[in-house]
């Protein structure tokens, strides 16, 4: 297995070898030492490849990731997983602004706390949160889903789509155009489904409440002029 | 973009080292802003003197005999050249008598900042030799805060650099843009503030220091600029026995804390706190928007 040093090898050195693996190679895992807040770590890896971040990394880590597995030991700077594709992306501590922002797929967990607008226009990608989110999140969510064991913050799901929103705890406040919704048997069981795929044991889907869309804000009508 | 550091330490056997990890937290944010760099320092108060931190664009012939001539003008200080800056360290109970009597004998020098501990230092250019200019790495004290500029809203020059003075011992720095900082300076001026840049955070500073003298303290100023600044914008200030950090309600400037039970600190990435000592034992966290927070010495014991 590649253990890869960031205080002696350049980040491009790191994004290329994992760029450039070859079909058939069997040096599918990497670790990655050092990190030490750098920018970029990881990202546009396009195969399953398995990366290991022992350290906290800076902006954008793990950006466009398609198929690989890339989990960060430590916590992650703005934008972690923008734009994953598929594959999983794990962060074992906490999380910056937009994590899994503009994401069309893959799945993405954050052990600790992400803060403000976590998954704003997400696009398919699915986030699990452990423990609570910021402001702003979901904001032009128009697919997927976000899953949330602890609180949300202000203005939850603002001019949302049609990602659909799950919080177990508190919701600060309501974006435009997000409600409360009925809690049917296929988002329970999309749920468990969810909760099973990050690891979250002990806690039940009907501990959580919907939210989504109460699309009154899809086409302009001048009487919801004040909503926007 | 810009970067913010800062560190305030609670271990004072770590003041020896405060220039040294400072100037190490601002030379990583130099790629947030290569345009220029800035520091306060709050060292050691000694009693009864106060110190003026002033910096001129001539200053081999406006420091020259400086001290000699301000003890003629009836003003005994004594003066620490640092390259385009100096310290006039004077009896506290003459520090208002120093603008005055600077205006007079040396007219083109400006007022970096005053008061009982604080130091500013700030010019343009990479971190790296703005720290090395003023041999920052040399300095102790118990708290500090630099600024790493990429302009924005002015231009590239000294005066356009942070920290700004917001009254004695006290500092900004800014990361963000002000919208409405011409409007809020034309209000300024009209209640009889004065401006040298066209600069958005030197309004910020004006705003705090008008609101002081009004009678608010400073986390009320601070409150309250979170009503009338209008744009993005994370703030630190620095004041005599601590440090105070506010985030606009969108907070998309981005800010990181870490506390152990030696210092607290402040980084406008995580990458500028890596080198401080047992990071990985620290708390670390992000502030949450629109809240003002305070670390103070006098309060943290």
């Amino acid at each position: 297995m590649p253990v890869i040093d960031l205080a002696t090898t350049p980040l491009r050195e790191l994004n290329s070898a994992l760029h450039n693996i070859q079909k058939g190679s069997n040096d599918l895992s990497y670790e990655v030492a050092n990190p030490r807040g750098s920018h970029a770590v990881a990202v546009g890896v396009s195969g399953p490849v398995l990366v290991d971040v022992n350290g906290s990394v800076g902006y954008y880590c793990a950006g466009m990731n398609d198929g690989g597995t890339i989990t960060v030991h430590g916590s992650a700077g703005p934008g972690v997983a923008e734009n994953m594709m598929s594959g999983k992306v794990v962060i074992e501590g906490d999380a910056s602004q937009y994590a899994g922002a503009t994401g069309r797929g893959g799945l993405l967990v954050i052990k600790g706390n992400a803060a403000s607008r976590c998954g704003i226009s997400m696009k398919g990608i699915d986030i699990v949160v452990h423990g609570n989110i910021g402001h702003m999140s979901a904001f032009m969510g128009q697919s997927g889903h976000l899953v949330v064991l602890g609180d949300a913050g202000d203005a939850l799901g603002d001019s949302l789509y049609e990602a659909k929103l799950f919080v177990r705890g508190t919701v600060k406040s309501l974006g435009a155009d997000c409600i409360e919704k009925e809690m049917r048997p296929e988002h329970l069981q999309k749920l468990a489904e969810l909760l099973e795929k990050a690891g979250v044991k002990d806690v039940r889907p009907e501990e959580f409440k919907r939210y989504g869309s109460a699309r009154k804000l899809y086409n302009f009508n001048i009487d919801n002029a004040d909503a926007y | 973009m810009c970067g913010i550091v800062g560190l305030f330490l609670k271990d004072s056997r770590l003041e020896p080292q405060l220039g040294q990890l400072l100037s190490d937290m601002l030379i990583t944010m130099t790629d947030r802003g290569p345009d220029s760099a800035g520091l306060a320092i709050y060292g050691s108060a000694t009693d009864g003197k106060a110190k003026v931190t002033i910096q001129s664009a001539k200053p081999d012939i406006d420091f020259s005999d400086l001290e000699r001539d301000l003890a003629e003008a009836g003003l005994p200080a004594r003066v620490a050249v640092k390259s385009t800056h100096a310290v006039v360290a004077v009896a506290g109970a003459r520090l208002a008598d120093v603008r005055a009597v600077l205006a007079a004998i040396r007219p083109d020098v400006r007022i970096m900042g005053a008061g009982d501990s604080v130091e500013i230092y700030k010019e343009v250019g990479l971190p790296k030799d703005v720290v090395a200019r003023f041999d920052v790495r040399s300095m102790s004290g118990s708290h500090g805060i630099g600024h790493t500029r990429m302009a924005t809203e002015s231009a590239v020059t000294t005066l356009g650099a942070h920290p700004f003075s917001t009254g004695s011992d006290q500092c900004l720095v800014h990361n963000g843009s002000l919208s409405n900082h011409n409007n809020l300076r034309r209000e300024l001026i009209r209640e009889g503030i004065a401006f040298e840049t066209q600069n958005d955070t030197e309004v910020a500073a004006a705003y705090l220091t008008a609101e002081m003298a009004k009678g608010k303290d400073l986390g009320q100023a601070l409150t309250g600029a979170l009503d009338d600044l209008d744009g993005f914008f994370t703030f630190v200030v620095g004041t005599k026995s601590g440090f105070g950090v506010v985030r606009d309600p969108i907070a998309c400037k981005p800010a990181v804390m870490a506390e152990t039970d030696r210092y607290v600190a402040f980084g406008s990435e995580y990458r500028a706190l890596v080198n401080l000592p047992d990071i990985e034992s620290a708390r670390i966290w992000e502030p949450e928007p629109a809240t003002v927070y305070f670390w103070d010495h006098q309060k943290a014991a």
